[in-house]
This record gives structure tokens, sequence and C-alpha cells, in this order.
């Protein structure tokens, strides 16, 4: 009686599981409420709200998937920082700074969930960049690659000097349009200090050129006619309007505090993934198939617990990739379509024990419970092994970290849902009369052979 | 079935395979991607005018660049190319019609160092772990086998499919520019962890069948071991495979070779574990008898 009752808590704990992932796994939004006791489940992107008498729990939830860069196109950028002018003091404060500028220019340029983050390997700083779904590289490779120092010198003895007037003054630059020409230009206008810095150099300088440098190459050569006050200028070079955009942009976020330069690049197109990702469901679904049909074929009754076993494994995956925000790359991929494979081995490793169980001439109830406790040590062995090689892949980044977390989440829910799903499954049939018919096991027993 | 009794001819086969892969891998070695050599790849969509995109190159000072046609297109090969030369590339690109380019990857030479490391130190990592795994697991088999026996034609297993990607992969980079890249470490180590819940499962069951004690001779339980594993080994090895053959067969190009090499991979894995693995545990044990 004792007995019949855990399989029954094991049951309800198993159909409470598949409610939470499918709740999770549902793609719109969801309201639950229960007046005894009172709880109340919302699902809205991107929390669930869990309310029992007045207290609130949120949990964050990613609503869809998030896929890789690979997957949905777009850039992964390595730059490595050249602090050799910096002192060793300095240096994680300029890397520091150097991440902000580079976000800001990154975040000016309008893109979805840009990924800007520091690395350090040996005395190597860098800084990672991740664009997805550019569509113009070249143009995000302009924006965050120039260092944008900007610095107005004045004419003195037939050459340029520094005047103390940079980047640093400026509050605020601008597309704007010449009104003569009606070619785009980058109109800058200085803080208070700088305004005043502007008015002196142009008090002094009228009737003479200054020049305005970028990076050290001279963009616009202005004769100064009168003393500017107020503290606005612009810019005119030979722009076409993204590079006055993109100008703008750069001289808004400040100067890089070092100069970078681009260690790796590696962009996808948004077709390819989108082609790889096309092909790869179709192949999942047929592999899946194929494995149903092996599995039915060749554990018959049993295999049916295995198919049904695989639908619940997918239910359990899906909600946790969104439950951890797991991203979605191509090695993602192939690792959750590899781990369908692998789960089934837990359950091949299973049905073949109870098939010998039953030839050796126990009971089906028996059997059952020797062959999942017999199994167990070679199902422990063989899954700490890929377990083992999954923690080895994940340090590797990538690609391959996407695969191998895919593949260890795989191996665990797959223990998981034979353990727990497919054992209580079978052993609520376990009673039945019709479980003494050896065909449906593919069992002949000893005697019979 | 008698399957141990024919280990000789097991081992033949396995040296058939690994041989002239072997060979091919001295001769040529492997074909690294630049992610281990450092270097630029672009791939192009749309032509397949080789003279006309060599000439692009040429213009936009690639260093020695190598073009290959693809299916669909063209892949641009060369040393680490700057921004300029890029820029310069593209618009010379963009005026012949309907040609785009639809991957670049550029990968540095610090970069290329460190994943060429990293490699090197999983596989050995990897290797090393699975060795101490095996002798933990193993640390307590009765007579008249020992934990070492069990460890050792373990990694053998390991080795032969080692050796036999590497030497297929050297043969294929040769005659057919495919290359190795950190996907294919990847495939690599887990076809490794494969072979070895293969040979686990098997010799799971010669310490199950030896604690039990019969009056059979080690070859006989070893043997009848095989046997009675050899439908599970099959079978999971089966579902593994069927769904990474047909992943290869329909899946997307990005990974065609990182499945190729599963695929390959597994098949080689189960055949280790069943006929050389718990193979050369009987001629080490016939050997050792031999001795005394």
């Amino acid at each position: 009686m004792k007995k019949k009752n855990r399989v029954w808590w094991r049951l309800i704990f198993l159909l409470l599981l598949i409610a939470t992932a499918l709740a999770i796994d549902w793609p719109k939004e969801i309201k639950i409420q229960m007046p005894k006791p009172k709880v109340n489940l919302e699902k809205k992107s991107p929390f669930i709200k869990f309310k029992k008498n007045g207290d609130l729990v949120n949990f964050k939830i990613n609503y869809k998937i998030k896929e890789g860069l690979d997957l949905q196109g777009g850039s992964y950028l390595v730059y490595v920082a050249d602090l050799s002018k910096i002192s060793d003091k300095d240096k994680s404060n300029a890397v520091d700074s150097l991440k902000k500028v580079i976000e800001d220019r990154v975040n000016a340029f309008g893109l979805t969930e840009p990924v800007v983050r520091t690395s350090k390997s040996g005395s190597e700083h860098r800084i990672i960049v991740e664009l997805p779904g550019i569509k113009k590289t070249d143009e995000a490779l302009d924006l965050i690659g120039k260092t944008a120092q900007l610095e107005f010198k004045e004419f003195k003895n037939s050459d340029f000097y520094s005047t103390g007037l940079t980047g640093k003054d400026l509050k605020h630059a601008g597309v704007t349009f010449d009104q003569n020409t009606n070619e785009p230009q980058v109109s800058i206008q200085f803080n208070s200090g700088g305004a005043k810095k502007f008015a002196e150099i142009t008090g002094r300088n009228v009737g003479q050129p200054i020049a305005i440098y970028l990076d050290n190459k001279v963009v616009s050569k202005p004769r100064v006619n009168e003393q500017i006050n107020g503290g606005n200028a612009q810019i005119t070079g030979k722009f076409d309007f993204q590079e006055a955009k993109t100008l703008a942009i750069q001289l808004n976020a400040g100067a890089l505090p070092a100069p970078i330069n681009i260690a790796e690049q590696r962009t996808i197109g948004a077709t390819l993934g989108q082609e790889s990702i096309n092909k790869s469901i179709v192949a999942g679904i047929i592999g899946i198939i194929a494995v149903c049909i092996y599995m039915l074929v060749y554990y018959r009754f049993l295999g049916i617990f295995s198919t049904v076993g695989l639908g619940l494994y997918l239910v359990f995956m899906i909600a946790l990739f969104k439950l951890f925000g797991v991203t979605l790359t191509m090695g993602g991929i192939a690792g959750l379509i590899l781990s369908i494979g692998m789960s089934m081995e837990t359950d091949v490793l299973v049905f073949e024990r109870i098939r010998e169980e039953l030839r050796n001439g126990h009971a089906f109830i028996s059997a059952v419970k020797l062959g999942f406790i017999r199994a167990w040590p070679s199902i422990r062995d063989s899954n700490a092994v890929s377990l083992i090689i999954c923690a080895i892949l994940y340090t590797a980044g990538g690609m391959i970290r996407g695969f191998a977390i895919v593949l260890a989440l795989g191996i665990v829910i797959g223990l998981v849902t034979t353990f727990l799903g497919t054992r209580t499954l079978i052993d609520l049939i376990a009673k039945r009369k019709f479980v003494k018919n050896n065909w449906l096991f593919r069992v002949e027993k000893k005697g019979e052979e | 079935m008698n399957p141990i009794n024919y280990r000789k001819w097991w081992y033949l086969l396995s040296l058939i395979i690994i041989i002239p892969g072997t060979i091919s891998l001295v001769l040529f070695g492997l074909k690294s991607s630049i992610d281990f050599t450092g270097g630029t790849l672009i791939e192009i969509e749309g032509t397949k005018d080789k003279g006309k995109i060599e000439e692009i190159t040429k213009e936009a000072k690639f260093n020695n660049a190598n073009v290959t046609i693809t299916n669909k297109g063209l892949i641009i090969r060369s040393k680490p190319i700057t921004e300029e030369n890029h820029k310069k590339f593209k618009t010379d690109l963009n005026k012949i019609k309907n040609v785009k380019e639809v991957r670049i990857e550029t990968v540095g030479p610090s970069i290329s160092k460190e994943i060429t490391r990293r490699a090197f130190i999983s596989v050995i990592l990897a290797s090393v772990l699975i060795v101490i795994y095996l002798a933990i697991s193993f640390r307590r088999v009765p007579k008249p086998a020992n934990s070492w026996s069990f460890g050792v034609t373990a990694v053998l297993g390991i080795l032969h499919d080692a050796l036999v990607l590497l030497g297929i992969f050297s043969i294929l980079g040769h005659f057919f520019n495919v290359e190795v890249d950190p996907l294919f470490i990847t495939a690599m180590l887990t076809v490794i962890g494969f072979s070895v819940h293969d040979t686990v499962v098997i010799y799971d069951r010669i310490r199950e069948n030896l604690i039990k004690g019969t009056s059979e001779t080690f070859e006989e339980v070893v043997n009848r071991s095989v046997v009675e594993m050899l439908d599970r080994d099959i079978s999971t090895s089966f579902l593994a495979w069927i769904i990474v053959f047909i992943l290869y067969l329909f899946g997307g190009s990005t990974i065609k070779y990182f499945l190729l090499t599963m695929v390959i991979g597994i098949i080689s894995g189960t055949y280790s574990s069943i006929f050389n693995s718990a193979s050369l545990m009987v001629t080490w044990q016939s050997l050792k008898e031999k001795k005394r």
C-alpha cells in the first residue's frame, strides 16, 4: 500500500514539473489564478510573477530562446588594447574607460543587445564586442576602431601648434547640413570652458587659419573671419552622411584613451545562419522520428515509454533554455540533437537490463525494479565520462562552449526524464495483467529458446 | 558467437584502416584552419570566377591569398588582412552583380596561439581525467584481471579512435582541402567520450561476471560479457549515430565536417570498444600467462 502511494506521489510531482515546464515553454502570456490557497501566477515578458497570499516572487525568464551570432548573423570582434604608453597603475583604469567609450559608441549606433566585455590573456588586455544582426559590419568597425582624438591647432611661425582645445571640451556633436552646398557637416557645441577657450583662440587668430585635427590628421583648415563667442563650430570636410554620423557618434562618446587593434573578427551573414537553422530543424525532426521508430521496433511496449520520455525531455530542455537564458548557437543545436541520442542510451541500458531480468524468469514488476537498479552503475560511469568532457570543452569558449553547455544539460535532463518520467510511467502499469505477455518486450524465456 | 576468438582478425582490420591514415599524417600532416594558424577567411556567394576574385585580392594587397571554389561560390584564405585591405576588397567586390560576402573571419597571431594552446590542453586534460576516472571506477577488479589492464586497454581503444580520425582528416585535408579546426577537436573529444562510454558498459559487465565467479576461463568470461552487451552497445551507438548521420545529410553547411567527424568517430568508437579493448585485455592476460 505504501509503495503504491509513492508511485502516485511521484506522478503528481512529475505532472507539476511538466506543467511548470510547459508554462515556461508556452510562447504566449499566461495568467492563472487559484482562489484557495490564494495563488496568482502571471507570465508576462520578461518575468514570471508568482503571488502567494500577497507575497510576490519574480522569476526572470527569457521569452524567446536567444540565438547566437552564428545563427542570426552578426559580428564577433576582439580588439587588443595598445597600452604601451600608459603607466602600469593606470592600465586597468584605461581598459575600463575604453570599454565605456566603446559601449557608448555602439549604443549610439542603435543596435539591439550589443555586448562589450573585457578579458585579459597573459599581459594582453582584450575588448570583445558582439554585434548581433548587424548588416553593415564595415561601418561598425569604423565606428568602434577610430581613436577619435579631436584637437584644434593654431598657425604660428609657418606651422600648426596645439591650443589645448580638444574633444574633452565638447558638450555635444551632431550632423547638420551646410546651408550653401548642402553637404553634411559635423556641428559641435563646446561646454562653458571650451567655449571660453574657443573665443580666445578665434580672437587672437582673426585672418589666420585654424586646423582641426582628428587622430593627428587634418580634417579641415577654416579661416577665422571674426572672434566666435557662444561656443559653436562646424567641422566641414569631404564627408558623406554616414561618415559625418559616425564622427558625431565618436565625438559624443569621447576619444579612446588608448589605441586598439583588431585581433579577431568573425562576421557571418544572417542568410547563412537562417539556412543552417531551417535545415537542422528538419534534420532534427527526421532524426527524432528515426530514433522513435527504432525504439518502438526494438523494444516494442517499452519503446512507447521512451517515445513519451523523449517528448518530456524536449519540454524540459526548452524550459531550461528559457530559464537560464542559454544562447543557442549552431554548436548548441548539434549538442541538443546529439543529446537526444544520448538520453535514449540511458533508456536502452535500462530496457536491455529489464529484458535480461525477464529472460532470467523474473516477473515484470521485479524485472523493472532490478533493471533500473542494476543498469545504474554503467549509466553513471558512462555519463560521468561525458560530463567530464563537457566540463573541459566548456572552458574552450565560442561555438564549442554552446555545444558543451547544451550537451551537459541534455545528459542531466536525460537522466531525470528516464529515472523520474519513464520509471514512474512504467511503474504505473507494472501491475496490469497484460505485462505478462513476453512478446511485448521481445523476450524469449530461456526454456523456450 | 565467439568474437574474442577472432581477435587477431579484428586487430588486422583496425590496422588496415589506421595505417594509410598514419602514413598520410606523417607525410602530409594536418591542414589547420585559420583558428590555429592565424589568417583571414572570406566566403563569397554568387560567383565562381576564380580569376576575377584573385585579381581583386591582389589589388587589395592580400598576402598569400588562396581562392578555392565551393558549392555556392568561393572561399578566400590569406594571411590576416587589415581593415583597409578589406574595405578596398569590398568596394571592388560590390561592383560585381549579385555577389555578396556571407562570412569573414580574421584571426590574429596572438589569438591563434591561444586557441592552439587551449586545444592542446583540453585534449591532454580529457585523456588524463578519463584515465583517472577509469582507474578509480575499476579499482576493485577480481583476479585474474587487474585494474591496470582495464585502464590501459581502454586508453588503447581511445588511441585507436583518435588515430582513425586524425588519419582520415589528414587524407581529406591533403586531397580535398578539409581543415582541422576547434570544432574538429570538439568532435574528437565527444567521440572519445562515446567510445569510453561503450567500453565502460562492456567492462562493467566483465567485472560483474568476474565477481559472480564461474568455472569459465578469463577469455570465456570476456567473450560472454561482450556477447551479452553486443545488443546494448550497438543500440546505444546506433541511436546517437543515426541522429548525427541524418544531421550530416540534411543539416546546415557550417558544421558539416564537425558532424562528419562524429559520423566516422562513433563507428570507430563502437568498433574499438567491442572488438579491440576487450580483445586486448585477453591478449594481455594470455601474454602474462605465457611469461609464467
